[in-house]
């Protein structure tokens, strides 16, 4: 789809992008929208005292507005951060670190990842309390039966992907949020592979906070969005301090900090990525994440179908999102990527970041291919004819 | 030698790579080298007796560059002493910055002349020697 709409296919027309879990291409009309930020009115935010200023605040807080109804959310609701490895952090430390006692608990899975673990792993270690992990079933997947046998009078909160980006199967989070509610229970989801793909109504979810990644939507880098419920937002403390943030301050004692979200946002923003990411918000909204979706798992499905006539590909998930992960047998990950690249085709080879899934599955490297709504049939016939003559490979990999 | 050739030695060693061995061996120096850009990860164990290199063998994961990498240089080095071990070192890493080298040295592990250029794959052909040169140091500063 809109394959017109992306510069990097124009000027590299043989590019395969497989690789949209690690990251996505940009469309025109971001890149045009902070090039027009440089050009135009490059002034800083929240100082307007002159036009262009003021333009610029317009934007930026036009940004959260379109933020906020993405995700059917309130507009201080949203805060701007530089990814979701932030926000994830600004969640643990700033609001879970000073709530949890060492008898407390957390519960997380052995397929989230590096970004959802170790700030988890980080806060154990300073408090005490203790980090469990909730069993994935035999395909690897997480059922809402798994949540409540995991869950115990101590647990506090439980914090998830949406989607994973290994295996990339869909998590029943309605339910579980249901059902942790019940046992008051919070929960955060990481919606870095899932906000971009499936349409997230934090209303409907009812989710407490939510983490997400401008740069894997096909917008810019440095920017991420940290959601939580206004009431939880108020209890939450900055991890960072100084200009932008506060109202006023005469002594340690005399700090009044801005209200939510503002507090979280100290210094300079990254006004530029803001207002791109606006572009890329508005672009997903013309063309309909429902679409988007829909495509991916039509072309997930054809891939994998093709795949399946390959005696020496073994699928390793074959999940309902975009993501495909196989093995070529006796070829290490990593030689079907540098030979794949010989083709121009980008795919990742690895543990993508979750490295303790390895515990589970006993597999510990793996290929992915993670599609979006720019990738083709043609593209997949290619990917796969590549793969058919195992010797081909062997030769061509070195 | 041609690049044939040298492909064909490459994966020689990568099908059935010397001295490959599935689990530690007790007895030697352990020595773990890895890349932090991608996810080659071996361990390499060592037997040194009177300053000479008895044996080594390794186990673990890694792609065809490392494999074969790894295969040859255990093939060059044992039965070197650690002095010369070094110097065959000296003689590879000149090799791989295109300056003079020993070719007589360097012996089959001249077939990675080439592959050194393509930078994505520098790391995995550097990655035992890193670890090696790390176990060999450390033997040298405990016994000297
Ligand atoms: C599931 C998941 N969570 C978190 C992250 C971290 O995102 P970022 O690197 O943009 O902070 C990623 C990125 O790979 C991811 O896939």
């Amino acid at each position: 789809m809109n394959r017109e709409d992306f510069p990097i296919l124009k000027s590299n027309p043989n590019l395969i992008y497989f690789d949209n879990g690690a990251t996505t291409l940009k469309p025109k009309c971001m890149i045009d929208r902070t090039k027009e930020y440089y050009e135009l009115y490059s002034a800083n935010a929240h100082r307007g005292d002159y036009g262009i200023s003021l333009k610029v605040d317009m934007a930026f807080e036009g940004v959260r507005e379109s933020t906020a109804k993405f995700i059917n959310a309130e507009k201080n609701e949203i805060i701007f951060t530089s990814g979701s490895t932030e926000s994830l952090n600004l969640i643990a430390f700033g609001y879970f670190k000073n709530r949890l006692n060492s008898n407390d608990e957390i519960l997380i899975s052995y397929a989230e990842h590096a970004s959802n673990v170790l700030p988890w792993f980080r806060i154990q270690s300073e408090i005490g309390c203790k980090v469990n992990f909730i069993p994935l079933d035999n395909s690897e997947h997480i059922t809402l039966e798994n949540v409540k046998k995991s869950i115990t009078e101590n647990t506090k909160v439980i914090s998830l992907a949406h989607i994973t980006n290994v295996i990339g199967d869909i998590r029943p989070i309605k339910e579980i949020v249901e059902y942790a509610h019940s046992k008051n229970i919070l929960v955060v989801v990481d919606g870095a592979q899932s906000v971009p793909h499936i349409k997230t109504d934090v209303k409907d979810l009812d989710i407490d906070f939510l983490a997400f990644s401008a740069h894997k939507m096909m917008g810019p880098t440095g920017v991420g969005v940290l959601y939580g419920k206004y009431n939880l937002l108020k209890g939450m403390v900055p991890l960072m301090y100084g200009g932008g943030m506060n109202e006023r301050f005469d002594s340690p004692e005399c700090v009044e900090l801005k209200d939510v979200p503002t507090r979280f946002e100290a210094g300079t923003p990254n006004i530029a990525g803001v207002i791109g990411f606006g572009a890329v918000l508005d672009y997903i909204n013309s063309i309909g994440i429902d679409n988007i979706y829909k495509h991916e798992v039509e072309l997930k499905d054809y891939m994998i179908e093709k795949l399946k006539e390959i005696s020496h590909v073994n699928i390793i998930s074959n999940s309902d999102s975009g993501i495909v992960t196989f093995n070529v047998e006796g070829i290490f990950p990593q030689d079907v990527a540098v030979y794949l690249d010989k083709y121009n085709i980008c795919v990742r080879a690895g543990n993508h970041c979750a490295k303790i899934l390895k515990n589970e599955t006993k597999v510990n490297n793996t290929v992915r291919a993670s599609l979006y709504m720019y990738n083709t049939k043609e593209e997949i016939d290619k990917f796969v004819d590549l793969l058919r003559d195992k010797d081909k490979i062997i030769r061509e990999m070195i | 030698m041609n690049s044939l050739t040298k492909r064909e030695i490459i994966l020689d060693n990568y099908s059935n790579p010397f001295n490959k061995v599935a689990e530690e061996v007790p007895g030697y120096i352990k020595e773990n080298s890895r890349n932090e850009s991608c996810i080659d990860n071996i361990d390499l164990y060592i037997d040194i007796k009177d300053n000479i290199i008895k044996d080594i063998k390794f186990s673990g994961e890694a792609c065809a560059i490392s494999t074969a990498s790894t295969s040859i240089m255990i093939k060059n080095l044992i039965g070197k002493s650690i002095e010369e071990a070094l110097n065959y070192m000296t003689e590879f890493d000149n090799m791989l910055e295109e300056k003079e080298y020993n070719s007589d040295i360097v012996g089959e592990a001249k077939v990675f002349d080439e592959t050194y250029k393509q930078i994505n794959r520098r790391t995995c052909v550097i990655l035992p020697y890193k670890g090696i040169k790390r176990a060999l140091k450390e033997y040298l500063t405990k016994n000297n």
